[in-house]
């Protein structure tokens, strides 16, 4: 956080409690059985909203500077990389695996 | 021609010194080994991932990790309240951060020592899962659940972060004896607080992610 911001201590407490909601939400997407396609995106919608709440506000990321910010985010890409780069690989053994099924 | 060449190496000087991020470099550094340790957390999660998908089938977490209260089946039941006590401690560090920045000695070190109960209760839940999975058999190298990717990815995953817990506990220690003992009033910053929250929400960002992807999904 640059040299005299100050974040709120209102803002923490909101967050704080969005956090308590968002994972409430999640482990009632899990009980309640949500259609296949469905459950994993909203899964991973409420964890980026939680980590996005969290590096913001806790992190005070949304209270440095730009280039900061860029610094932190932009290596988070090859996470994203690196995932779709695997994707081939395994829908090719997943379907090696029905080939083998009788 | 020597006042030119002083002004210059002023400026220059003025220039070098100035953090393009404007941010101290303790608290660059941080962020340095943050985005380190995310990606290293990132691709055990692919690796995970990966792993489960081209295996095709794996346990059922929410029957692995449920709790039996009163002869019903209780799915997820602790890592639900695993989550509320880490969720829990990442407020409590926040208003050690917020107290820290007023000055305030007394309260920067209650709410850094509740983190640290958290902190340590959390650690405790996860003693109890490793010990009650390894009671029915859960190895890195079996299990009676599923594959038995399940345990090695279990242990890999779960253990990597309760280390991570763990070691933010004793560096949270550390930092509130250097508030106690007045250590942050010599030096004239308490920039260490917010560095050491930044650590402390880092972990509780990893465990929303291990929480979905692992027990969730």
């Amino acid at each position: 956080m640059a040299e005299g911001t100050h974040v709120p201590i209102r803002k923490y407490l909101v967050v704080w409690l969005w956090l308590f909601i968002l994972s409430a939400l999640a482990y009632f997407i899990d009980v309640v059985h949500v259609p296949q396609p469905w459950k994993p995106i909203l899964l991973v919608v409420v964890a980026l909203m939680k980590a996005g709440m969290i590096m913001a506000v806790f992190m005070h990321l949304g209270y440095e500077r730009l280039s900061l910010i860029y610094a932190v985010v932009a290596p988070l890409i090859f996470l994203v990389v690196m995932t779709i780069a695997f994707l081939p690989e395994g829908s090719a053994i997943l379907s090696s695996h029905a080939i083998a099924a009788p | 021609m020597a006042t030119a060449v002083a002004n210059l190496a002023q400026e220059f000087q003025e220039y070098t010194l100035r953090s393009p991020f404007r941010a101290s470099w303790q608290k660059v550094m941080m962020w340095v080994f943050i985005v380190v340790d995310a990606l290293t957390f990132g691709s055990l999660l692919v690796s995970y991932g990966f792993t489960r998908v081209s295996i095709g089938t794996w346990a059922n977490p929410a029957h692995v990790f449920a709790l039996h209260i009163g002869g019903k089946e209780v799915p997820l039941l602790l890592i639900a309240i695993m989550t509320f006590i880490l969720v829990s401690s990442s407020g409590t560090m926040a208003l050690a951060v917020a107290n820290a920045y007023e000055r305030n000695k007394k309260r920067t070190v209650l709410f850094l020592t509740l983190t640290m109960l958290l902190g340590l209760t959390f650690v405790g839940c996860q003693v109890y899962e490793w010990s009650h999975l390894i009671a029915h058999g859960t190895r890195p190298w079996w299990n009676p659940y599923g594959p038995p990717q399940f345990g090695a990815f279990f242990f890999t995953l779960t253990g990597f972060n309760g280390l991570h817990v763990l070691s933010g506990v004793l560096y949270l220690a550390i930092v509130a004896r250097m508030v106690a003992s007045g250590k942050l009033d010599r030096r004239g910053s308490y920039e260490l607080v917010e560095i050491a929250g930044l650590y402390w929400h880092f972990v509780d960002l990893i465990w929303v992610f291990i929480f979905t992807m692992f027990y969730l999904f």
